[in-house]
C-alpha cells in the first residue's frame, strides 16, 4: 500500500516539477523582451557565463584534438589511410564532440555557477526583496542569464572545435609525420558547410537552451537554504548531463541518416 | 485588523504564529485562503500584477536578513529601485541616494560592498533603499532580531524618526516585546491565527487576558504550553508503545 503512495506522490510531484518549469519557462522567454531593451545585463552575463567558461573549453578541447589524432592515427595507418586524419577528426569534433562536450563542460562549469547564484539569492531573500521593490526577478535576475546561456553555447563549441582541430594538427603533423597539406585539404574534401557544421551548431543551441533552461529553473526552484541550494547545484549538473546525452542521441538519428 | 495611516503599528506574536506570512499578504507575495487584504483602497490579493506592482513602487519593505544585492555597492544598492523606476538624471540620484543615506547615517559607507557591512549597517543600509522611492508605507519584519544593543537603539530611532519625518504608515512586525511597545502607537498582538489582543502599549501592558498578559511578561508556562503536545509522559517512560 505505501508502495503504491508513494509511486502516485512520485508520479505527482514530477509532474508537478514539469509544470512549475514550464510555466518559469514561459514567462522567461516573454521576460527577454524586457531584456533586449536593456542589454548591459546580457553582456555582463556574456561575460561572467561565457568568457570566463572558455579557459576550461579552450584546454579541453585542444587535449581532445591532441587524443583523437593519436588513437585516429594509429587505426588509419593500418589501413594505410592517414592521409584522412584531418577528415576524421574535423568529422568527430563538428557533428559529436565539439557540441557535447562543451555542453558538458558548460553544465559543470556555468550552469553549477548559476544554479548556485540564483538559489544563493533566493535564500538570503534578494529576490524577494526584488519583488518587494517592484522589479520582477525573472526579468531583471533570469532571463538575462539565460539569454547569455543561450547565445554563448554555440560560440564555446565553436571554439572548442577550432582548437581541437588545432590540437589533431599539432600531434598529427608535428609528431606522427602527416602532410599539413593533405591534413587540410582532406578537411576541405570531407567537411560539409550545411550538413556537418551547421547540424553542430544547431546541436549547441539546442543543449544551450535546455543546459541553461535546467541551471536557472533548478535555482529558481531550490529550497531556500545551504542544503537545497547544494542539492539544486548536483541536480543541475546531474540533469543537464543526462539532458545533453540524451538529446544527442535523438538529434544525431533525426539529422544524419 | 486595520491599521491607520500615518502612525507605527506593531503586530506581535509568538515565533511561527504568522506574522511575516500576514506581511507577505499585504506585499502581495501570499494569497491567502480567505479574506481580503486591501491596502489604501486596493484588494491585494485580487489585484492583477500591473496594479500589483505599481502598489509595490509604493511600499518599501525591510526584511530580516536586510537581504542587500551582494554583487552592488551601498550606494547602488540604494540606488537600486530609483534607475529601475525611474529615468532620473545621474546627478539626481546622487543626491537622492545621499540624503537616504545622510537619514541612516551611512553616508560614509557608500563605496562598501554588503558583506563589509555588520548586521545592524546591513539592516540601516536597507531601511535606506525602501525608502528611496518614499514610499507610502513601510513594513518592517522582524527589525530587532540579532542586533547588539547600541544597533537596537538606532534602529528603533530610525523607525520612529522615518515615520514621522516622512508621514509614513510603519508596519513592524517583531517578537520583542520591549522595543515594539517603546515605539508602537497601537499594537496587534496575535497567535493561532487569530487576533488575541489589541491596544496602546499601556492597555496591553495592563490588560487582565491571560493570554496577552503570558506574551508581555514572557511566563514560560500559561495559555501557550510549556509542553509541545505528547503522549502521556508516565506511561511512555514505562514503556507502553506510544501511538
Amino acid at each position: 500500500m505505501n508502495a503504491i503512495r508513494s509511486l502516485g506522490a512520485w508520479v505527482i510531484n514530477g509532474i508537478v516539477g514539469w509544470g512549475r518549469a514550464g510555466l518559469f519557462l514561459s514567462h522567461s522567454l516573454t521576460a527577454i523582451f524586457f531584456v533586449l531593451r536593456r542589454f548591459r545585463l546580457v553582456i555582463q552575463q556574456l561575460f561572467s557565463v561565457g568568457v570566463l567558461t572558455l579557459v576550461i573549453v579552450l584546454v579541453s578541447g585542444l587535449f581532445v584534438g591532441m587524443v583523437l589524432a593519436l588513437q585516429g592515427y594509429n587505426t588509419l595507418v593500418d589501413f594505410g589511410a592517414e592521409s584522412q586524419l584531418g577528415l576524421v577528426v574535423a568529422l568527430t569534433l563538428t557533428r559529436e564532440l565539439g557540441p557535447v562536450l562543451t555542453a558538458l563542460l558548460f553544465a559543470g562549469r556555468a550552469g553549477s555557477a548559476l544554479t548556485a547564484e540564483i538559489g544563493l539569492m533566493k535564500a538570503t531573500e534578494q529576490l524577494a526583496a526584488m519583488e518587494m521593490m517592484a522589479v520582477d526577478p525573472i526579468e531583471r535576475v533570469v532571463a538575462p542569464r539565460f539569454l547569455a546561456g543561450f547565445l554563448s553555447m554555440p560560440l564555446l563549441a565553436v571554439m572548442f572545435t577550432l582548437v581541437g582541430v588545432v590540437g589533431g594538427h599539432l600531434v598529427g603533423v608535428g609528431l606522427l609525420g602527416v602532410d599539413s597539406g593533405v591534413y587540410w585539404s582532406s578537411m576541405q574534401e570531407g567537411v560539409d558547410a550545411r550538413e556537418d557544421i551547421l547540424n553542430g551548431v544547431i546541436k549547441s543551441l539546442v543543449f544551450g537552451f535546455v543546459v541553461t533552461w535546467i541551471a536557472v529553473f533548478e535555482g529558481y526552484d531550490a529550497m531556500p537554504t545551504s542544503e537545497g541550494v547544494s542539492r539544486a547545484t548536483t541536480r543541475t549538473v546531474v540533469g543537464s548531463s543526462l539532458a545533453v546525452l540524451g538529446l544527442d542521441f535523438v538529434l544525431t538519428s533525426l539529422m544524419f541518416e | 485588523m486595520v491599521i491607520p495611516r500615518g502612525q507605527v503599528t506593531a503586530i506581535m506574536g509568538p515565533s511561527g504564529c504568522g506574522k511575516s506570512t500576514l506581511l507577505n499578504f499585504m506585499g502581495g507575495r501570499l494569497i491567502p485562503r480567505s479574506g481580503d487584504v486591501i491596502v489604501d483602497g486596493i484588494v491585494v490579493n485580487k489585484s492583477r500584477r500591473r496594479q500589483l506592482y505599481a502598489l509595490r513602487k509604493r511600499m518599501g519593505m525591510l526584511f530580516q536578513r536586510s537581504a542587500l544585492l551582494t554583487d552592488l555597492s551601498v550606494f547602488e544598492n540604494v540606488a537600486f529601485p530609483i534607475r529601475e523606476h525611474t529615468e532620473l538624471p545621474e546627478p539626481l540620484i546622487d543626491d537622492l541616494v545621499l540624503l537616504k543615506l545622510q537619514l541612516v547615517g551611512l553616508r560614509g559607507t557608500r563605496y562598501h560592498m554588503p558583506a563589509e557591512l555588520s548586521g545592524g549597517m546591513g539592516r540601516r543600509v536597507a531601511l535606506a533603499r525602501a525608502i528611496a522611492l518614499d514610499p507610502m508605507m513601510v513594513m518592517y519584519d522582524e527589525p530587532f532580531t540579532g542586533l547588539d544593543p547600541i544597533s537596537l537603539g538606532v534602529i528603533v530611532k530610525l523607525i520612529r524618526q522615518v515615520n514621522d519625518a516622512l508621514g509614513m504608515t510603519s508596519i513592524v512586525v517583531t517578537h520583542d516585546v520591549r522595543e515594539g511597545c517603546s515605539i508602537a502607537d497601537y499594537i496587534y498582538l496575535i497567535g493561532g491565527g487569530n487576533v488575541i489582543g489589541q491596544g496602546t502599549p499601556e492597555e496591553m501592558q495592563n490588560s487582565d487576558s491571560p493570554q496577552v498578559q503570558q506574551f508581555m511578561n514572557g511566563l514560560p508556562d500559561g495559555p501557550v504550553p510549556y509542553h509541545y503536545p505528547a503522549p502521556d509522559y508516565v506511561s511512555e517512560l514505562f514503556g507502553e508503545e506510544p501511538k
